[in-house]
């Protein structure tokens, strides 16, 4: 298994995640950060601090979101490692809201 | 420690003290390393090898999170780091000596005294802390020679935390299960024998109170030889119905220990979770036989067997020369920096669960590390000249002091040699449990 970053953190991205990541298996690009899955060790760590619970375990994901695992394996492989906080997008704090977190 | 190890080139930055080689050792020591501010870390450890409870707290069957120790040894190869082993800070060197020849000392020195809980009957033979059990299956010298009495029938642990499903787990597994992970030879022999079949994991609290997490509640799906199962008596339906649906973690443990409750049971081996039991005494003639809890009622229930595992919290070992918080157990901190009462002691730190008390995965060990980290860059600049005397003359002088210091690359031959061990065993290590054999693979 793996964790994986699903669509709440596209408009956010708060990156509160990298912080804890004791592996810095976070990527990123200018929409949100992607988990890659060889990488990440199953800790956990990064789940409670996500501000817009984007993130979980992969076996745990809807069937509407399980298309989220491929999403951050291919991204994961495509774009940098992300190893300190970025502030979070334009925008980010109303759509915490509008996501009711 | 040869004298090269000893040798440092490149002194003319800050000396700051790393104490303990955990997870929070390390990120603090990544977050000092990385920060542009010129910093060269000794991080002391008593043991010859490093990763703390890395090593000796995580479960042998859940190998995925000990690959954090690649991000570890990375640490490790930055330059300015030197790992100081088999030195113990406050019997080989003292936190004020420290304090003289570092611009700042920090305590990473985890919660190693298990709590207890204060009832009659806790000394008993065949009642002991999770902890002990815990540091016995996974090889820690000081641990090595526990005894733990698994010809009886019943066990039971009390908590419902993550370390108690660990020490239940590894209870209910066959050796077969055991056998390719890096479980300490003398545990996996014992457990191989173990003639207990009936496992219960007893707490205070009603189902959606429990501590642990989904993730280790998971892992009892799948056992080879045991069921898990539900008292029913302890639940009401409702027990299984979160009160916040929003909370993927606490409604996929109520799904799980939901599942548990409707389970047929054909293994020859049971782990029940008991809820809302309240241990007050531990009984027996001469040893453990029965346990009597208070239910919510405060009817009492016996519960009958030979060993006890309490799994009721840690706290952090005072350390002479720092305050101590009783109230939380913790070095006495304000965020990271040392305090006594009211007033910052300069130049003393403390991060990991030392700081905070012992909650959190490894990742919240390296926000936490790198917190405190930050406290120590913010404060350093006033620190500079402070400290009166040079940090490579003590190591110079601990090297006399101790039976044998160990550098990093000691510890890769001793790493080597237990994965060397390990090989034709199928597992990926098998590790030194005495001073002397680590010791040795040191030096060979």
């Amino acid at each position: 298994m793996a964790y994986v970053v699903t669509d709440n953190c596209r408009g956010c991205r708060y990156t509160e995640c990298v912080t804890v990541c004791p592996v810095e298996c976070f990527h990123v690009d200018e929409k949100m950060t992607y988990i890659d899955p060889e990488n990440c060790i199953d800790c956990g760590g990064c789940v409670p601090v996500c501000p817009v619970g984007a993130i979980e375990p992969d076996y745990r994901l809807a069937a509407d979101k399980k298309f989220w695992i491929d999403v951050n394996r291919k991204r994961a492989a495509e774009t940098p490692v992300l190893t300190a906080r970025l502030p979070p997008l334009p925008g980010a704090d109303a759509r915490r809201q509008e996501l009711g977190r | 420690m040869t004298k090269s190890d000893l040798d440092r080139a490149d002194v003319d930055g800050f000396r700051v003290a790393v104490i303990g080689s955990g997870p929070s050792g390390f990120y603090a020591t990544e977050a000092l390393l990385r920060s542009g501010t010129p910093t060269a870390v000794d991080m002391f450890e008593q043991l010859p090898v490093p990763y703390g409870l890395v090593r000796f707290g995580v479960a042998p069957d859940h190998p995925k999170l000990k690959l954090v120790t690649t991000a570890f040894d990375r640490i490790a190869k930055a330059p300015g780091f030197r790992f100081v082993g088999g030195v113990a800070v406050g019997r080989d060197v003292s936190i004020d000596e420290l304090r003289d020849c570092y611009d700042a000392v920090v305590l990473a020195t985890g919660a190693d005294i298990s709590r207890s809980l204060g009832i009659p009957g806790e000394g008993l033979p065949g009642s002991h802390h999770a902890g002990d059990f815990v540091a016995w299956y996974n090889g820690h010298p000081d641990y090595r020679d526990c005894h733990f009495d698994l010809g009886c029938g019943a066990a039971t642990v009390i908590g419902h935390g993550n370390v108690a499903l660990d020490v239940a787990r590894i209870l209910a597994k066959t050796g077969d299960e055991l056998r390719r992970t890096d479980i300490a030879a003398h545990a996996l022999e014992a457990l191989a024998e173990s003639r207990i079949r009936e496992i219960r994991v007893v707490g205070r609290g009603r189902p959606p109170q429990a501590k642990f997490s989904a993730k280790e509640l998971r892992d009892f799906l799948d056992l080879a030889t045991c069921d898990t199962t539900i008292d029913s008596r302890d639940v009401v339906p409702d027990d299984f119905t979160p009160d916040n649906p929003q909370d993927p973690e606490l409604t996929e443990k109520l799904a799980l220990l939901r599942t548990f409750s409707q389970q047929a049971l054909t293994k020859p081996r049971r782990c029940t979770f008991r809820f809302g039991l309240s241990p007050f005494a531990i009984r027996g003639q001469g040893r453990v036989e029965t346990i009597d809890f208070a239910q919510p009622s405060s009817a009492v229930e016996n519960i009958d067997c030979g060993l006890v595992f309490r799994s009721v919290g840690r706290r952090t070992a005072p350390l002479a020369g720092v305050p101590y918080d009783e109230l939380r157990g913790v070095h006495a901190n304000i965020e990271g920096r040392v305090t006594k009462g009211s007033t910052v002691i300069a130049g003393l730190y403390v991060c990991g669960w030392s700081k905070r008390g012992p909650s959190g995965t490894i990742g919240t060990n390296r926000g936490c590390g790198m917190a405190t980290a930050a406290a120590v860059l913010a404060d350093l600049p006033a620190r500079m000249g402070q400290r009166s005397r040079d940090p490579d003359a003590l190591l110079a002088r601990l090297d006399t002091r101790v039976a044998r210091m160990v550098s990093y690359r000691d510890w890769a031959a001793i790493d080597a040699a237990e994965k060397r061990r390990g090989a034709p065993l199928g597992k990926p290590r098998e590790k030194f449990v005495s001073l002397p054999d680590m010791l040795a693979a040191a030096d060979a």
